[in-house]
């Protein structure tokens, strides 16, 4: 069975302790070539054990780690061709901006011409150029960051790992370095591996992406297959915002104790016993008589111009019901409503303990 | 216009407890210097211009003659012996000490201290009957020469004792620690995650000591390197020891001349030129630590 995209990289039944932490616990993915792919995860999940197994800093406890088909476990992290830009920078304090970033292409003996004007290039690209001769400590921190992005893409490796690369930049300069990296990543052709805490950057940016829990991969999906089919309630939760009912199985969805049945979709998962329903805030709307629906209140509603939330409670839960409307909404606060949903859009997920509590 | 005179004002009140804070936390430093520093030096300089006493002390008859005499082949011949035997000191403690400062930082935080309190132990003892212990080593009857003759290295024994090289052997001794210390101390401070960026980026481990390591802790081992060389230089007890009399260095000559020949003023002008000479030592250190490494750690 050959599969039409190339894999560059291959990483089987990583497991990696730190003492008696297990921080990575039998991790199997592929990456593939010139793809964009986000790891995505809440703090302390592996994903920096991940990409230092990757860069040759740690050695893993067991497992195997490929490139382009080769062993990469024992290559030394300086003869690797993957670059690593730090969660912590870890700038050279006593070298100014321009020999920071020219430190990686003088070890490749480059001409001196050609270092200079792929460091000037960089240097744009980051927005930095009239920063070349500032040390470390004159910049702020998201300079800081933009610098060791710049030394890290500056290199053009096969591989390119990035560390929460964008998180101290503000807003606007920081939606400027996503439209920036994607067009570097088609440019340069070359495959991201980019960790962030941050769904919507991950959603917007990456190919696919990679859910991880504690230090287990939950899914690995394209962005809207994660949001659309979650494999689990897990990550139903983690990605986007979502409406979770707990229940026994039934054939048409869940049975709730108290709302009955409520109807959704178990694309042909084979489940049983105790279920999740997840209804995405977008899939619920306001029922007309004589549909099935279920009764709430109106807590709150929120405008954002473009779209609104309403806020809804439902006697004896706690958890809100979020459910949002393009536009303005006539709901008033206080007011009775019955939603409803559409059951092909609602999905039934087997029990998971991990799901944040409701 | 009225709004700025009583912000002046407080600027100014501000200003003064500044220097009222300043003169309380400098303060005892500055008169101690002044007191325990500056007076000596003071009264060493005046006593250079004068003429000797004949039991000691000084004769207020100015002359340069103490400054000719210094420049006696005989003398100077000295003070460059001692230089060189301060300066292999230097370079021999530097040798030895970075790599056991570095392979004490790399240790596990419990073994650190542990071995850092080893570095230290030596001053427990005092220094006159640790140097003496090496006579008992370099003896021509001495545990070394009895080893080696045991063991049918050598047939005869040794001459290892009153040479330059004990001398520097036990200067060595004396202040290893104190070039170990400031490294360790700047050595531990370096960011692991650095030298991990430099492999990343291509660097072998030669090459990312050299253009990382190695400037980051420059601060420590100048600081180390000052620790030795200065007592290295003026030391007389070592020389005097070990040394016997061939090697003379000048901490004895300064000593002789105050003790012995009981001619204060050349004694001062011996002591004025190492002082001169420590200086110059400073100030090139102070040129190498600002190209190497001006605000290296921020
Ligand atoms: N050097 C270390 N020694 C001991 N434990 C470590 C070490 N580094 C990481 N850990 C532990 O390993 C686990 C995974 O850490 P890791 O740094 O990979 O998380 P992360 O997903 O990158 O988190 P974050 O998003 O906060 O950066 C955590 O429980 C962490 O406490
Ligand atoms: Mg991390």
């Amino acid at each position: 069975m050959t599969s039409p995209v190339k894999n560059l990289i291959e990483i089987k039944n990583l497991t990696h302790d730190y003492g008696s932490v297990r921080a990575l616990d039998n991790v199997s993915l592929e990456i593939r070539e010139n793809e964009f792919f986000a790891l995505l995860g809440p703090s302390g999940c592996g994903k920096t054990t991940l990409l230092r197994i990757l860069a040759g800093f740690e050695t893993p406890l067991e497992g195997s780690v490929t490139l382009a088909g080769q062993d990469l476990i024992s290559l030394p992290a300086n003869k690797r061709p993957i670059n690593l830009m730090f969660q912590s920078y870890a700038l050279f304090p006593h070298m100014n901006v321009g020999q920071n970033v020219a430190y990686g292409l003088e070890r490749e003996k480059l001409p001196k011409a050609e270092i200079k004007s792929r460091v000037e290039e960089v240097l744009k690209t980051v927005g930095l150029q009239d920063k070349v001769k500032a040390r470390p400590s004159q910049l702020s921190g998201g300079q800081r960051q933009r610098v060791a992005l710049a030394r890290a893409i500056v290199k053009r490796p096969k591989l390119l790992l990035l560390d929460e690369p964008l998180s101290a930049l503000d807003r606007k300069v920081r939606s400027e370095m996503q439209l920036e990296l994607k067009r570097l990543q088609l440019e340069v052709g070359i495959t991201f591996v980019v960790v962030t805490h941050d769904q919507e950057e991950a959603m917007s940016m990456a190919d696919r992406i990679a859910v991880m829990v504690e230090g287990t991969v939950g899914q690995v999906d394209t962005p809207v297959d994660l949001y659309q089919r979650p494999a689990t309630a897990y990550v139903g939760d983690f990605i986007g915002e979502s409406n979770f009912f707990d229940g026994i199985i039934v054939p048409e969805g869940i049975k709730h104790a108290s709302l009955g049945v409520l109807p959704g979709n178990r694309y042909g998962k084979d489940i049983s016993g105790e279920a999740h329903l997840l209804i995405r805030p977008e899939d619920l709307r306001l029922a007309v008589s004589g549909e099935h629906s279920i009764p709430t209140m109106v807590q709150d509603v929120q405008f954002y111009g473009g779209a609104s939330t309403l806020v809804l409670s439902i006697e004896g839960r706690s958890a809100p019901i979020l459910m949002s409307q393009p536009g303005a909404t006539s709901a008033q606060r206080g007011a009775l409503v019955n939603l409803t949903w559409d059951p092909l859009k609602a999905i039934v997920l087997p029990r998971d303990s991990r799901r944040s509590a409701l | 216009m009225t709004s700025t005179i009583p912000t002046r004002v407080s600027r100014d009140s501000e200003k003064r407890r500044d220097l009222l804070e300043r003169m309380v936390l400098q303060g005892p430093g500055l008169l101690f210097i002044t007191i325990f520093m500056a007076t000596p030096i003071t009264l060493v300089a005046i006593y250079s211009i004068f003429q000797r006493g004949r039991f000691g002390g000084i004769v207020y008859k100015a002359t340069t003659e103490n400054f000719t005499r210094a420049l006696d082949p005989v003398y100077l011949g000295v003070l460059t012996d001692s230089l060189k035997i301060a300066g292999i000191t230097t370079i021999l403690a530097i040798a030895i000490g970075y790599p056991t400062a570095y392979a004490i930082a790399k240790l596990p935080t419990k073994w650190r201290s542990i071995a850092l309190v080893l570095v230290v132990m030596p001053f427990w003892t005092n220094f006159l009957i640790r140097t003496y212990s090496w006579i008992m080593l370099f003896n021509r009857e001495g545990l070394l020469n009895h080893a080696l003759l045991k063991f049918n290295i050598i047939h005869t024994p040794l001459d290892l004792l009153y040479t330059q090289s004990a001398v520097v052997v036990g200067l060595l001794y004396g202040y290893l620690p104190l070039m170990i210390l400031p490294l360790y101390a700047s050595i531990e401070r370096l960011d692991p995650q650095l030298g991990e960026a430099a492999a990343n980026l291509g660097a072998t481990r030669t090459r990312a000591f050299f253009s990382l390591t190695l400037p980051l802790t420059a601060s420590g081992l100048i600081a180390g390197s000052i620790f030795v060389f200065i007592p290295s230089l003026g030391n007389f007890i070592v020389p005097e020891l070990l040394g016997g009399g061939k090697t003379v260095m000048v901490g004895n000559l300064i000593r002789d001349q105050f003790l012995k020949a009981r001619d204060w003023p050349f004694g001062s002008v011996l002591a004025l030129s190492v002082i001169a000479l420590v200086f110059i030592f400073f100030m090139l250190q102070n040129a190498v630590e600002k190209r190497f490494s001006s605000d290296a750690h921020d």
